[in-house]
């Protein structure tokens, strides 16, 4: 029978297969007497193999799939599972103890991960998860369940989560992974990011699918409607392979528009940017048609190893992004982690309110040698290209001014050591603070530039975590509230000659696009994927007519007012 | 038996992917092989073991091989401790 589930919808477009559920199993260890050691060692010893066999497979389709780098985790995994010191004594205490091997395994385990944690350096005490996956690895293996991995995945398949991790999503493999439900997040969250970067239908929050759909049960996801449809008939099955059709068709419309320039009905021209997060991604932003990277997030150099990237590291990664966006404008944000962003090596005390804690601008201002390297490497990248350097979460004026102060520090250190450095680097920052909005027109007289982080800006304007669903309904980048703010924003830079962007996911919203284009926003930084979409969509839109809505919209109530307006008027 | 100092250059000091790559190598040798670090004996094929030292930057290791072929272990050592640009 077919049934639906709701969500949110969090990345375009349709796909139909078969659902993958990707949970953990129960590997739960009970301590029990065996009558034949030997036979215990032999049992141990299959489930080594195997685990091993599982190990070399997952390492090579990394390897293929994704980079060397990641593939290398695995290859670790492998060392430690042939380990001496580990197999050694496990395969003793199954004889001298007649325990079974599940309970020898974690026994000795259990020893070596509370002598990792135990130790100083917390890059040591992050070796203790290598040694817990190790372990769950080869326990699967003895208790006869499936640890699914999904980079094994060899069918196309819709994944079905809980929720998915940054290192759940970096097995994907796009080819056939077609689409990802989960049941808890929401459109900012990282999974519906990476969705999009990924260009596969998603819906999250979905709330009840892990309870009510089965593995291998065939699903349709709606990425555009944000629906789930379990189990449908033949003729819901062709209305679908229809809209999917559709929507593909108008993707190669939008694909024209690639090499236009962006310009509204009645001339007037603005500029679309993409937001990325690694020096690959600029690719395929200029494939999508940006004209600008209005956002790069650096956070993602720092994660997901062992230490801080070195300056080179940095320089390549910055010189990178620079060429290949050729001489386009580059905004550069300085590293924002703090908040969800977590990184291993950096060890931050617990903050009872993370997104309101030492985060963003504020952990850099404390760490002034970290945020040095950054900087340094930002200025030496600069002869490459047209970089603009933004800082995030900037609430005061003072912390702009100590930041730059940093900046024009290193710029001369360079000039000392004859390094050169570009003499036209615009330097501006993130408006996502309320207080900074307010500020506005102060900070206009010494910022370069403003682009507006929505999705932090309504976040704390309405006292609404964003990763909470029970207040999701706050998440209103049409209230009235925010456009105002955003109406200061804009008209403050505007009146020192400066230019305001926008880089939250208002920006590529098609109700959000013709409010933003009438208060005169100079330049929209979306997902890469949203960029032609809104291309065709302020081709038809005239300025001087949205303009003339402005005040109108603004005086209206509520977010549904101004929903069902901007509807009317378009 | 055959001994070896190195000081170790990298600035993480000893940490995951070298001491793979360094673990990794010498499956192949009957030697035994053993590091000593801070007073401290590993087994040097034990990758758990090497970590467990939690060898910094800047300190020196002493590395020993006891078999038949302890000259070519020590020799394979030395290439990989300078091709994962731990020690010159």
């Amino acid at each position: 029978m077919t049934r639906t589930l709701s969500g949110i919808a969090a990345s375009n477009g349709i796909a139909l297969a078969k659902a993958f559920r990707l949970e953990t199993p129960d590997l739960t260890v009970e301590k029990k007497a065996i009558d034949d050691a030997d036979q215990e060692v032999l049992r141990f010893e299959a489930a080594l193999a195997k685990a091993s066999a599982e190990l070399e497979t997952i390492k090579e389709r990394t390897a293929a799939q994704i980079s060397d780098k990641e593939a290398a985790i695995f290859g670790a995994h492998l060392l430690v599972l042939s380990d001496p010191e580990l197999v050694g004594p496990i395969t003793e205490k199954i004889k001298s103890d007649t325990v079974n091997a599940e309970f020898a395994l974690k026994e000795t385990s259990d020893m070596f991960i509370a002598m990792f944690e135990a130790m100083d350096s917390d890059y040591m005490k992050e070796r203790a998860a290598d040694i817990r996956d190790v372990t769950k690895r080869v326990t699967a293996h003895l208790l006869g369940v499936t640890i699914q991995n999904p980079s094994l995945i060899e069918e196309e398949v819709i994944i079905l989560a809980e929720d998915l991790t940054p290192s759940d999503t970096v097995q994907l493999n796009p080819e056939f992974v077609k689409g990802f439900i989960t049941d808890i997040g929401g459109r900012t969250s990282h999974s519906a990011i990476l969705a999009r970067t990924l260009e596969i239908p998603a819906v999250v929050g979905a709330k009840k699918v892990m309870e009510t759909i089965e593995n291998g049960t065939f699903i349709i996801v709606d990425g555009l409607k944000g629906v789930v449809i379990i189990d449908p008939d033949a003729a819901v099955i062709a209305e679908y392979e229809e809209k999917k059709a559709a929507y593909d068709r108008q993707k190669a419309e939008w694909a024209k528009l690639k090499n236009e320039a962006t310009v509204t009905a009645d001339g007037h021209p603005v500029e679309l940017g993409a937001n990325i997060g690694t020096p690959k991604d600029a690719t395929g932003a200029v494939d999508n048609g940006a004209e600008a990277i209005g956002l790069y997030r650096t956070e993602f150099l720092y994660m997901g190893r062992d230490a801080f990237p070195t300056e080179e590291e940095q320089v390549e990664a910055y010189s990178a992004v620079l060429k290949a966006m050729d001489g386009k404008p580059t905004v550069v944000r300085t590293l924002d982690i703090g908040g969800d962003k977590e990184l291993t090596y950096l060890d931050l005390p617990k903050e009872l309110n993370p997104f309101l804690g030492l985060r963003a601008i504020r952990l850099c201002l404390e760490m002034p040698d970290m945020f040095r390297t950054q900087l340094r490497a930002l200025l030496r990248a600069s002869v490459h290209g047209n970089l603009k350097i933004m800082f995030p979460m900037i609430a005061t004026l003072e912390e702009f001014r100590a930041a730059k102060a940093l900046v024009m520090e290193e710029k001369e250190k360079l000039a000392a050591e004859s390094i050169a450095v570009s003499d036209s680097i615009e330097i501006g920052i993130m408006v996502e603070i309320p207080s900074t909005a307010v500020m506005a027109d102060t900070f206009a007289k010494e910022v370069d530039f403003f682009s507006i982080g929505t999705n932090d800006l309504i976040q704390y304007t309405m006292a609404a975590d964003r990763m909470n669903e029970n207040v999701s309904y706050l998440y209103q980048p049409y209230n009235p509230a925010i456009l105002r703010m955003v109406k200061m924003v804009i008209d403050a830079s505007h009146k020192e000659g400066k230019w305001t962007g926008m880089c939250g996911e208002m920006a590529g919203d098609e109700i959000a696009i013709p409010i933003l284009l009438g208060l005169g926003l100079d330049e929209f930084s979306m997902s890469a994927s949203s960029i032609l979409k809104a291309r065709e969509q302020i081709s038809k839109l005239s300025k001087a007519e949205m303009a003339s809505h402005t005040e109108r919209i603004l005086a209206l109530a509520t977010a549904e007012e101004v929903e069902t307006y901007v509807k009317e008027i378009m | 038996m055959t001994e070896k100092q190195f000081v170790i250059t990298d600035e993480a000091g000893i940490h995951a992917r070298p001491a793979s790559a360094l673990v990794g190598s010498l499956s192949k040798f009957k030697s035994d092989i053993t590091m000593e670090f801070n007073g401290k004996k590993v087994n040097l094929k034990s990758i758990l073991g090497v970590m467990s030292l939690g060898v910094s930057s800047g300190s020196t290791v002493t590395i020993a091989a006891d078999g038949e072929d302890e000259e070519q272990a020590i020799a394979q050592i030395t290439e990989v401790m300078k091709n994962e640009g731990l020690s010159n």
